[in-house]
């Protein structure tokens, strides 16, 4: 893939893929650290005859974007945690209706206002369940200034094949990091769209939600002939309410296994020096960064360190995870948060003599708290 | 010779939900008379609603339909009118929808002026949910959340939406199906946010406690609450007080409507025009 580069930060790159990727609708609402992807959308989505509107609140913010993606059109929203807290009800909805949408969350520390300006990774358990009830989630996670950009333009094409929403995280270190990105250029960006399905025959024989149990819904967009109905309510083939006991139970279980049964096209994880690891680190987003430092040092020092770096985070990588758990036996999880994912790689190693390093005051963790635990171990 | 709905219902979802002698099929009729009267394809008509006994209203239209979370409609019909200017977008809402839990998109519905219209069903309580305390329940009511009596001053949407700068605002009830009619009409045709709050009845879960038990009792108390707005405006203040105007409250056909407003972004960034500045508005601050 031809490339380019580019010196920026992690939110306007998150912002200029998805134009790339094709996004023609953005609603948000202005929050730290997420702003700076309102700020670059809002200048280049008119120049393409496309929208970007700042909307009341931040609930408002994802229901036009829901909107807009319900008609047809590649949608954006962007937060950070205390807006997802705000969009939950109708990322939801967008569940229940698959409707396609990526919202990127630039996490800040947390619980409640937290600290709005630092960073954090407190939001890994929320992007697995934002809202009430069974779904399965799609999460990518950038590790670095250029994967804002690709993790951005993956996630499009993910809304659109698995028709649901699609988070990205970013965190507030990558979103404000300012430095040099190799990307691929927009022309490749282009040819790689894959848009959602649709149905082109006859009216009569549409039905958005009569799909096999591992299929998304196939949703034509509004205006076009074909006269649907979307509800947040247990509905059927054709997307009216019902509380039909079959009906109701094949509904929510193929919104789980429309996932599950296609992870191989989700899944994408990077392995780090893992060839011959004794210890393995598990660290995602900007942390990765400082285990890949750490790990540098450790080997300097004669200890075989590896990182294994989950990119979607939500489904996880269980089988790859249990693949090195099963045979390394010193593993720390590496986290701005206390183990959220640590609990992932628990269940998914069936181990619970999984090491953490965890940080919540909002600074960064430094390589050498990484090499001084790892020597702990 | 009547008028046939078939085309515009969808007639496998007959009969609706809504309670024997509701008024909210009045309010179904007279829209899909008005969408008829309009001579729109059904097509380019996309109607979203709320939650509540409101929120049926989409799944029995045959056009493109939304049923969204309790009090968003605005907000989703924001999205599809901006993606689609050229198509008609219509909100479905009850009271505590538009007035209570989704207030703040109503206020900026309005205040943005985007060519949206809003029927506002109000019944002055929660239907579906039994009977609780809405914004426009009047004081001194019964509710099942406030059995003493309600002591919640009673909420005006009209005056808020007036307030709040949407362009149109009229109010008819359902005891006048083709007033109501051509209010949404009028209120379809014209560009710009338009209000319209239909008044209807709820004997069931208002007026059983109320001493309106059945259709025609909770029909005769809207009707001598309600008094045309040419009668209204001369009567005294004291004598407005407890009663509420009907017909075309506003109309401004001067307001800048959103999404032609929008365009102007788009042409500012594509260098078709210079920036926009105060110069461009007649209201400075």
């Amino acid at each position: 893939m031809s490339t380019r580069e580019i010196i920026s930060t992690g939110n306007d790159l998150a912002a200029r893929a998805a134009v790339d990727a094709g996004c023609k609708f953005f609603s948000g609402y202005p929050i730290t650290p997420s702003s700076e992807v309102m700020h670059t959308i809002s200048d280049l989505l008119p120049r393409i005859g496309g929208t970007a509107i700042q909307m009341e609140d931040e609930i408002a913010g994802v229901a036009a974007a829901i909107g807009a993606s319900m008609s047809g059109v590649r949608s954006l929203t962007a937060t950070s945690g205390p807006g997802i807290s705000l969009k939950a009800e109708n990322l939801g909805l967008a569940q229940m209706t698959e409707v396609p949408l990526v919202v990127i969350n630039v996490m800040r520390g947390g619980p409640s206002t937290g600290l709005p300006t630092r960073v954090s990774q407190g939001d890994v358990a929320q992007a697995k369940n934002p809202s009430h009830g069974d779904y399965k989630s799609i999460t990518l996670c950038a590790g670095n200034l250029a994967e804002c950009y690709t993790e951005t333009v993956r996630a499009f094409n993910l809304a659109d094949r698995f028709m649901q929403p699609v988070f990205v995280l970013l965190d507030e270190t990558l979103g404000h990091m300012h430095g040099k990105a190799d990307i691929p250029t927009a022309e490749a960006v282009k040819s790689g769209i894959k848009l959602r399905k649709t149905f082109d025959g006859p009216a009569e024989e549409y039905h958005p939600y009569g799909v096999a149990q591992d299929e998304p819904a196939v949703l034509n967009p509004m205006f076009k002939g074909y006269r649907y109905h979307f509800t947040g309510l247990h509905h059927d083939k054709n997307g009216f309410p019902t509380e039909e006991i079959e009906t109701c139970r094949l509904l929510i279980e193929r919104l789980f296994n429309k996932v599950e049964a296609h992870q191989e096209e989700i899944d994408s994880y990077e392995e780090f020096m893992m060839d011959d690891a004794e210890v393995m680190i598990v660290a995602y987003g900007s942390v990765s960064l400082s285990a890949k430092e750490a790990i540098r040092h450790l080997r300097a020092e004669g200890i075989k360190a590896g990182l294994f770096r989950p990119i979607t985070l939500w489904p996880s990588p269980a089988e790859a995870i249990k693949k090195y758990t099963d045979k390394i036996g010193k593993v720390l999880c590496v986290e701005l948060n206390i183990g959220q994912y640590r609990d992932e790689v628990q269940r998914a190693s069936g181990r619970l003599d999984i090491e953490g390093l965890f940080k919540v005051n909002g600074r960064p963790i430094s390589p050498f708290e990484i090499v001084n635990k790892v020597k702990e171990l | 010779m009547a008028f046939n709905y078939d085309s515009y219902l969808r007639l496998e979802k007959m009969p609706t939900l809504w309670c024997w002698g509701c008024g909210d099929g009045v309010i179904l009729k007279s829209f899909i008379r008005a969408v008829d009267k309009l001579g729109w394809s059904k097509d380019d008509v996309c109607v979203v609603s709320g939650i509540g006994c409101s929120g049926r209203f989409s799944s029995y239209v045959d056009f493109n339909t939304v049923h969204t979370t309790h009090g968003r409609t605005i907000a989703f019909a924001t999205g599809i009118k901006l993606a689609n200017p050229d198509k008609h977008v219509v909100c479905v809402a009850g009271d505590g929808d538009a007035l209570a839990i989704g207030g703040n998109h109503t206020i900026h519905g309005c205040r943005r002026n985007i060519d949206i219209t809003l029927i506002v069903i109000q019944n002055f309580i929660y239907g579906l949910t039994n009977s609780q305390t809405s914004p426009t329940t009047p004081q001194g009511m019964w509710t099942v959340s406030q059995k003493a009596g309600n002591i919640d001053p009673t909420f005006d949407g009209c005056k808020l939406a007036i307030a709040a700068g949407a362009s149109f605002v009229g109010r008819e009830t359902v005891t006048a199906p083709k007033k109501l009619e051509k209010l949404l009409v009028d209120a379809m045709e014209h560009k710009g946010f338009s209000y319209v709050e239909a008044l209807s009845n709820c004997h069931i879960n208002l007026g059983r406690k109320n001493k309106m038990a059945n259709a025609m009792e909770n029909l005769d108390w809207i009707d001598s609450i309600t008094v045309s707005k040419a009668k209204y405006d001369k009567l005294s203040p004291e004598e407005q007080l407890n009663l509420l105007p009907t017909g075309i409250l506003k109309q401004d056909a001067t307001a800048k409507e959103y999404c032609e407003m929008y365009q102007e972004i788009r042409d500012v960034h594509q260098g078709k025009r210079g920036k926009i500045t105060q110069d461009d508005f007649a209201k400075k601050i």
